[in-house]
């Protein structure tokens, strides 16, 4: 009987995997999602800045002022074009739209002259250069404000964006899918029918699980590579604890799918419900967009119950910071007990019957 | 667990005392109390919204009862439903096998789902089947509506079982599928299948064993198809004339004509008496009157006339 029981199980799976295989749209979500969504936000939609157009005034022209010049040329984020001849030049180049930058020298000091209009750019801009003048060692040159930048020294966007995105993605991929795949039963009548046979609803609704858990992991190392070997964001931390992180995020949101399917009668319905539901709050209310830290105590309050916000504050100290995993014990059990209690919820909600 | 049985020591196929069903406060069910022996083929004969899809669902143990009992093959609806669900077999009202699976995949499915093998109870559905073979490898929502009702009914047999329910089986198949699902329906119950079958078509009716008529949720009649027919108590006659809807007004509004209704091409009338028949015949003898036995179709809507009075 035992057997028997996991032979149905597991043809309950392969027919699951069947329904994603054969549904472009499923696909579509499923592969297309992920791999655009780091692609573009990796790299299209970032703040960090390359090849600012640069002008430097160098009245001094000595080995020092030379020696800076040599290393903002050789740094692939400033496009040295322009040597001024003189002071009243430095407004013209901007208005012109020639440089968004102009490195002054004076007599004791150096000057950062930078375009603002996009503040986010502007302060990364004076962030780089004031670095790069600092580390050049010119010694009688004063540079403030001295800010060092732990971890992600270069500032780069990707850093911060491929986490929240794996929290967004898996969201979409587990919660999403799963409750619109159980509610579809539920629309073309086929629950009716598993319903009026010996299978034990738990098994129905389990099994419609696996197969997602399966393809998100295996989404999650697709991220994995994309993010190292194209995106050169490094995993610092221990892979096996992301790995578990990642999996124990997965099951919260799968469970999450299951919770909505629950509640919800037809497909639309799961789909607004999970969009509305679960992906706004990731996107601003987990740190994805807005750090947790900069938003009002009420909303900071609410993140809590946000698992979005646990795992990518896990996953940025296991994949930047590179820490030791007992640093990320906390997330980790948040996102276990979340798991089990939705579980619990929801499979005490799904019924035995139609009404 | 105690059981109630017949002489032959098996219990009978449904069991319905006194139920009562509503939908947020639209009664679904009235009062209905019902039994089907084992073996029989039994038809449920009503228009849409008289509560057939509902008595289905509480039998198949899928929604319960607001008051009242029902047993199938022996099991409480309610309490042995874990039982019940391995004795059954149920095909709803809309197709409901999963479109992008083939027909193969579909019927493997259901095998397991019912711990056992397509081959075990292959000689069941092997009639059908064989007219499914050719399309085998082809997914179920690509296939003819007789073909997929076909398909459904395959999968609702692959476990045999001892109670078998379909809800409209045959709405929206052409005919010749129809006859033939019939057909199969027969060879069924020969094998000892119980078979509880809803359908909004009359003619269908004369091929079941007994049938109930139903209306707002009430069983109007239980008869064999031939009693139920011998039970009109009145004279039906048959008038082909053109111009049938003006000559249905006509009539509905003469005094002598208790109902006139369409029924294909002609119209079939039955006046209040027999006197009131002859009275008005000579008044109107060019109408060309004959007398007919009566359908199915005549004597639910004689019983629906009268429950509404």
């Amino acid at each position: 009987m035992k057997h028997a029981a996991a032979h149905t199980f597991l043809s309950f799976i392969k027919k699951e995997f069947f329904h994603i295989f054969r549904d472009v749209r499923t696909m579509l979500i499923i592969v297309g999602i992920p791999v655009t969504q780091i692609l573009i936000i990796g790299f299209a939609v970032s703040t960090e800045v390359k090849q600012v157009p640069t002008a430097v005034y160098d009245p001094l022209k000595d080995a020092s002022t030379r020696a800076v010049i040599e290393q903002l040329r050789a740094s692939e984020l400033f496009d040295v074009r322009t040597m001024l001849e003189h002071p009243d030049e430095i407004d013209r180049v901007f208005e012109r739209g020639e440089a968004s930058l102009v490195v002054v020298f004076g007599e004791a000091s150096v000057q950062l002259v930078v375009d603002a209009t996009d503040p986010n750019q502007g302060t990364t801009t004076a962030e780089y250069a004031s670095n790069i003048i600092h580390t050049a060692g010119a010694s009688p040159l004063q540079i403030v404000p001295e800010v060092e930048m732990l971890y992600n020294p270069e500032l780069r966007s990707s850093y911060n964006f491929v986490p929240g995105l794996m929290g967004l993605i898996f969201m979409i991929i587990c919660a999403m899918m799963t409750s619109i795949a159980i509610v579809r039963e539920k629309e073309t009548g086929t629950m009716e029918v598993l319903l009026a046979s010996p299978v034990k609803p738990a098994h129905i609704v389990v099994s419609k699980m696996i197969p997602y858990f399966l393809i998100s992991w295996v989404i999650f190392v697709l991220i994995l590579l994309l993010s190292v070997f194209v995106l050169n964001v490094p995993v610092s931390g221990n892979l096996v604890w992301l790995n578990v992180l990642t999996l124990l995020f997965i099951l919260v949101a799968l469970s999450l799918g299951l919770l909505i399917s629950t509640l919800v009668k037809t497909q639309v319905a799961a789909m607004l419900v999970s969009s509305m539901g679960l992906m706004m709050p990731v996107m601003i209310l987990s740190g994805f967009i807005f750090p947790i830290e900069s938003i009002p105590a009420a909303l900071q309050a609410i993140s809590a119950v946000i698992p979005a916000r646990w795992y990518i504050a896990g996953a940025k100290k296991l994949m930047i910071e590179g820490v030791p995993v007992y640093r990320v014990a906390k997330e980790m059990l948040v996102l276990a007990g979340m798991a089990t209690g939705i579980i619990l919820i929801s499979l005490r909600n799904f019924k035995t019957r139609l009404e | 667990m105690e059981k109630r049985c017949d002489i032959t020591g098996a219990p009978p196929a449904v069991v319905c005392r006194s139920i009562h069903k509503s939908y947020k406060g639209v009664k679904a069910l009235t009062n209905l109390s019902l039994e089907i022996s084992k073996g029989e083929l039994f038809g449920l004969i009503g228009p849409d919204g008289s509560g057939k899809t509902t008595l289905f669902r509480i039998l198949t143990s899928l929604i319960p009862a607001d008051s009242g009992t029902a047993e199938v093959a022996g099991w409480d609806v309610v309490r042995d439903y874990r039982q019940l669900r391995t004795q059954m077999g149920y095909m709803p009202g809309r197709f409901s096998l999963y479109p992008d699976l083939t027909v193969a995949e579909n019927l493997q499915f259901f095998a397991t789902v019912f711990n056992t093998t397509v081959a075990e109870n292959y000689h069941l559905i092997r009639e059908v089947f064989q007219q499914l073979e050719p399309f085998k490898n082809r997914r179920a929502g690509k296939l003819s509506g007789g073909m997929k009702q076909k398909l459904a009914l395959s999968c609702a047999l692959i476990h045999k079982p001892a109670v078998l329910f379909l809800d409209e089986p045959t709405t929206g198949v052409d005919p010749v599928s129809r006859k033939e699902f019939w057909e199969m329906l027969r060879r069924l119950k020969n094998e000892g299948i119980s078979i509880l079958v809803s359908t909004p078509y009359m003619d269908e009716a004369n091929r079941c064993d007994r049938i109930a008529l139903m209306q707002h949720g009430e069983i109007l009649s239980v008869e064999t198809p031939a009693q139920m027919r011998a039970q009109f108590p009145k004279k039906i006659y048959r008038l082909e004339v053109d111009r049938r809807f003006g000559w249905l007004e006509m009539l509905r509004k003469a005094p002598e004509v208790e109902s006139a209704f369409l029924f294909g091409e002609a119209l079939h009338v039955v006046f209040r008496s027999d006197a009131d028949a002859l009275a008005f015949r000579t008044n109107a003898p060019a109408l060309a009157f004959t007398e007919i036995r009566p359908e199915i179709e005549d004597c639910f809507i004689y019983l629906m006339n009268k429950t509404e009075k």
